[in-house]
């Protein structure tokens, strides 16, 4: 039995998941010794009380109370303790430690943004230390998305109008997946992201390092590295397939059609407005949904951004 | 218990009215030609016309669910887009519930039966019966012609503020859902009245059939909960269609709002699907178990119980959405209090079995696929209702095979238990018992083999509406479409008998399974008007102790020259004691 639930959940990482797994492990038991009781029974009388002669006569049996207190019972005590220990579990999901180490998480169809407290930002990718918790303050730019990681046992809806927050300690360095679990649309099953889990040094190092990693490359690689960190990829292309949005390949000075017919040329201006106000201006045959990168991008990243664009004919 | 009371006891004469074999005239015959199947107002005609449509529909869904179970043996894009993929499981989705599983056994079955076990001979009013099916027929073309112009990418949950922001066409899904609604509540109406009113002669409450319990507290539910839905979609339409901010937090409204409203209609309804369900099953075991029922009133009186709880529960749906932790709490508190009920029911069934003769015939043998994957469908609904658990399980895989073991296995096979039991009495004909038998079978492996591995990919983290997943569920989704192809082998197989049946199946005599039900005491296929008679009960409907002859009672209309044998003198409680 212990196998089944090792074969059925993920590798528990945070302090929280082992009481889920405990629980997700007895109810399963308790139910699969009751289903088998079950089934042995129904095929038990199919055979034992075969009919064997159309004029069989069966017994009057209308009701037994005792037995049937009995089987109100039991089931009343065994939900109750399960009740009693999901509503536990659910307390210790729910109350952030005082000491946590908060993020603030923005959810916009279709990435994830994490917002450190000295400003820095990442997308797709949450960085944190080991061994310490971390309460993730959440709300969402448009629809709602729910933050999903299996490998914790925690999820929440992510809303547009108001701040909801998951908190979780993970117990161990490596990489777990995040999920959006709440239907959002085209890209929905590609709304996923990392926790990258780090020891304390090495995630101080990570945060103080983390904006200036790209110094001393040369703008159009710094540029690339911003495209993949940002989360573009998810959308845009650079081999020339069509996406949800369009490829960047041959994007650099090429006449692009918008939604009211109008021409333009896809010059600086025309890429940092993109990027900025995407919606003041939508490619014809494509749906608004690219969201703003005003607050996230600053104005060199954005210049590192059109370099890289132009290197792709 | 038909103890007579001096004041509201008078005696009736009555006699042995024997169901004719083989009738040369009966309710299929009685009038003919495709307008007077389309202007007819009897109940047994009508309940055709919506086994046809709910056919048809089961068809639809059952197709888009095969385009999925296709599309998701690769973890990436194979031959439909996401756009198409995500229309498509919406429309399933939509299609099973709204145009399907509630219509199903109330609808369908309900309509055909509920008249014949009650001794009556049509519903309250026939007249409203036949306007409700054309609402549901106008309810569909809205739906269909939405799905022509732009369809709908929501889910069938449409929660807002993305129903509000796609542009695909939710307008009009929804109006024609709000519509549907409506053919709901005035079945329902017309239910409670039957029931309430029409009950023949004798036929107290404690000796309605089991399966009138169930369709009474499905009733009700109907008529209670439908109007939210109604109330919710038509919100939703002001919202898109004029700009009131009710759901729509960049307009001024709360998404979660919209979700309470949403959930206070659903999760009563899945009650709609499935309570029904469980009056067949009580019918099908009783009668292929040949043994009165055990524990009658714990069987009806958990129907009622579940039709009130369900209404106190939707906050389930909730536990990650933001609800408060209080909330949540007796939300879930309650929820593990409606599965006392629905055990009870599964034990009680079992007792029935105890000391029976069981005849493993392909009602039966639903009857009990159907125990089995309900009981699954319910284990894992605690598991669900359980706060802790439910959070790291919600909106992943397994919830999707939770509620296909309830829906499917519990409902879809305890409508197919029923449609396999009444077939003699609805076409006067049988279908090959073998062939019966191999497709339940292969449903029941192919259903299993469908829904099992999402049991297992769902509490390894697979979140649902995927249209791409990480290549580790793979061999998972494989299986589970191999197992929905499996399932269409056996569905193909029941077309393939049904039909055979209908076109050159053996007669069926009046009472091919020796029930002691009164829908069998009249020939098959039923008359015209149900009964040439007018019934009389004295005896319980699941009474196998007591011999068929008493069941055969009735009182003469004016003219009748049927064969009559012995006179019996009989108390019954007059008719105007009853209501
Ligand atoms: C959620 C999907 C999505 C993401 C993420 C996204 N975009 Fe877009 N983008 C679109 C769509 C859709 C369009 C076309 C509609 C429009 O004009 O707004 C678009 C248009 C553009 C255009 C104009 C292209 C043209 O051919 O006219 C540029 C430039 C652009 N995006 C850059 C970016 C950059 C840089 C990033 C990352 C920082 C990014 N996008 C992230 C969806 C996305
Ligand atoms: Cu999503
Ligand atoms: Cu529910």
């Amino acid at each position: 039995m212990n196998r089944l639930t090792e074969f059925m959940l993920p590798p528990a990482k945070s302090t929280t998941a082992g009481e889920v797994d405990a629980l997700f492990h007895f109810i399963n038991v308790t139910s699969i010794i009751l289903l088998a009781g079950i089934t042995f029974t129904i095929i038990y009388f199919a055979w034992k009380y075969r009919r064997r002669s159309e004029d069989d006569v069966t017994p009057v049996i209308t009701h037994n109370s005792k037995l049937e207190i009995t089987w109100s019972v039991i089931p009343l005590i065994l939900v109750m303790i399960v009740f009693g220990w999901g509503l536990s579990g659910y307390m210790n999901l729910t109350t952030a430690p005082d000491d946590a180490y908060e993020v603030r998480v923005v959810a916009k169809s279709w990435l994830w943004e994490f917002h450190y407290q000295n400003g820095h930002v990442s997308v797709n990718e949450l960085h944190v230390p080991v061994d310490r918790p971390v309460k993730l303050v959440m709300s969402s730019d448009d629809v709602i998305h729910s933050f999903f990681v299996p490998d914790y046992r925690i999820k929440r809806d992510v809303l547009p109008n108001r701040y909801t927050s998951v908190w979780f300690e993970a117990i161990e360095t490596g990489e777990s997946i995040i999920h959006c679990t709440e239907y959002c649309g085209r890209a929905h099953s590609d709304m996923n992201a990392t926790v990258f889990v780090h020891t304390q040094e090495d995630f101080e190092t990570w945060l103080e390092s983390a904006d200036a990693i790209d110094e001393d490359m040369p703008p159009a690689e710094r540029g690339e590295a911003l495209v993949t960190r940002s989360g573009c990829m998810a959308c845009h292309s650079t081999d020339g397939s069509r996406m949800v949005g369009p490829t960047f390949q041959g994007l650099w000075m090429a006449e692009r059609t918008m939604e009211d017919g109008e021409v333009v040329t896809a010059d600086e201006n025309y890429i940092r407005e993109s990027i900025l106000e995407p919606n003041a201006r939508i490619n014809e045959g494509y749906d608004p949904v690219m969201p703003s990168y005003q607050g996230t991008l600053s104005d060199r990243q954005i210049d590192d951004i059109i370099e890289y664009i132009k290197t792709l004919d | 218990m038909s103890t007579p009371e001096a004041s509201t006891t008078k005696k009736v004469q009555v006699r042995r009215y024997k169901p004719e074999e083989n009738p040369k005239e009966h309710y299929l015959n009685a009038e003919k030609g495709v307008w007077a199947w389309m202007t007819t107002i009897d109940h047994k005609k009508i309940g055709l016309l919506y086994l046809g449509s709910i056919t048809f529909f089961f068809f639809v869904g059952g197709m888009l669910a095969l385009l999925l179970r296709t599309e998701l043996l690769t973890p990436a894009q194979s031959f439909i887009d996401a756009d198409v993929y995500n229309q498509v499981f919406t429309l399933h989705g939509a299609i099973m519930i709204f145009f399907f599983l509630v219509p199903s056994v109330p609808a369908a079955l309900g309509n055909f039966i509920l008249p014949l076990q009650l001794g009556a001979k049509d519903v309250a009013f026939p007249r409203l019966n036949l306007a409700s099916f054309y609402i549901y027929t106008i309810g569909t073309i809205f739906t269909l012609i939405a799905i022509f112009t732009g369809g709908i990418d929501t889910g069938w949950t449409f929660y807002t503020p993305y129903s509000t922001q796609t542009g695909t066409n939710v307008l009009l899904m929804t109006f024609g859902i709000f519509i549907l609604g409506f053919s709901s509540i005035l079945t329902g109406v017309n239910f409670i009245v039957t029931i309430h009113k029409l009950r023949a002669p004798g036929l107290t409450w404690n000796k309605l059939p089991l399966n009138v319990w169930a369709l009474y507290a499905t009733s009700i539910i109907q008529v209670l909960a439908t109007p939210v839905l109604a109330i919710t979609l038509l919100l939703l339409v002001m919202e898109r269609a004029l700009g009131i901010g009710v759901f729509d937090p960049s307009i001024g409204g709360d998404p979660v709002l919209f979700q309470h409203f949403f959930w206070f209609y659903s999760h009563p309804a899945v009650y709609i699907m499935i309570v029904p369900g469980f009056g067949v099953i009580s019918e099908v075991i009783s009668t292929f178990s040949r043994k009165v029922i055990f524990g009658y009133w714990a069987i009806a009186l958990s129907s009622l119980a579940i039709a009130f709880i369900g209404f106190l529960v939707w906050g389930h749906h909730m536990f990650v959405a933001g609800q408060s932790s209080l909330a949540s709490m007796v939300f879930s508190f309650l929820t593990f209090l409606v599965g006392i009920p629905t055990g009870i029911k599964i034990f009680n069934w079992l007792a029935t079995m105890y000391k029976g003769s069981i005849d493993m015939k392909a009602p039966m043998l639903y009857a009990m696929v159907f125990l089995f994957l309900f009981t699954i469908g319910g284990f894992t609904g605690i598991m669900l209702g359980s706060l802790a658990v439910d959070i790291h399980l919600h909106d992943t895989y397994y919830v999707v095979a939770h509620f296909h073991y309830v829906m499917m296995g519990g409902m879809v096979m305890a409508l197919l238990a029923g449609l396999h039991y009444w077939w003699p009495k609805m076409f006067g004909k049988m279908y090959s018992e073998f062939f019966a038998r191999i497709s339940c079978v292969i449903i029941f492996i192919g259903f299993n083999l469908a829904f099992l591995p999402q049991f297992v990919m769902g509490s390894q983290g697979m979140p649902r509406r995927y249209f791409n997943y990480i290549d580790q569920y793979q061999a998972f989704h494989q299986l589970s479409t191999i197992g929905a192809y499996i399932m269409a082998v056996g569905f193909v197989i029941m077309a393939g008998y049904m039909i055979h049946s209908l076109l050159r199946g053996k007669p069926a005599s009046a009472n091919p399974w020796g029930s002691r039900a009164m829908e069998w005491q009249t020939s098959s296929p039923a008359p015209h008007h149900n009964f040439e008679h007018i019934p009389v009960i004295i005896n319980g409907p699941y009474d196998y102790h007591k011999p068929m002859s008493e069941f055969q009672l009735g009182i003469a209309h004016s003219t009748n020259g049927h064969q009559s044998f012995e006179k019996v003198d009989v108390n019954v409680k007059s008719a105007e004691e009853k209501a």
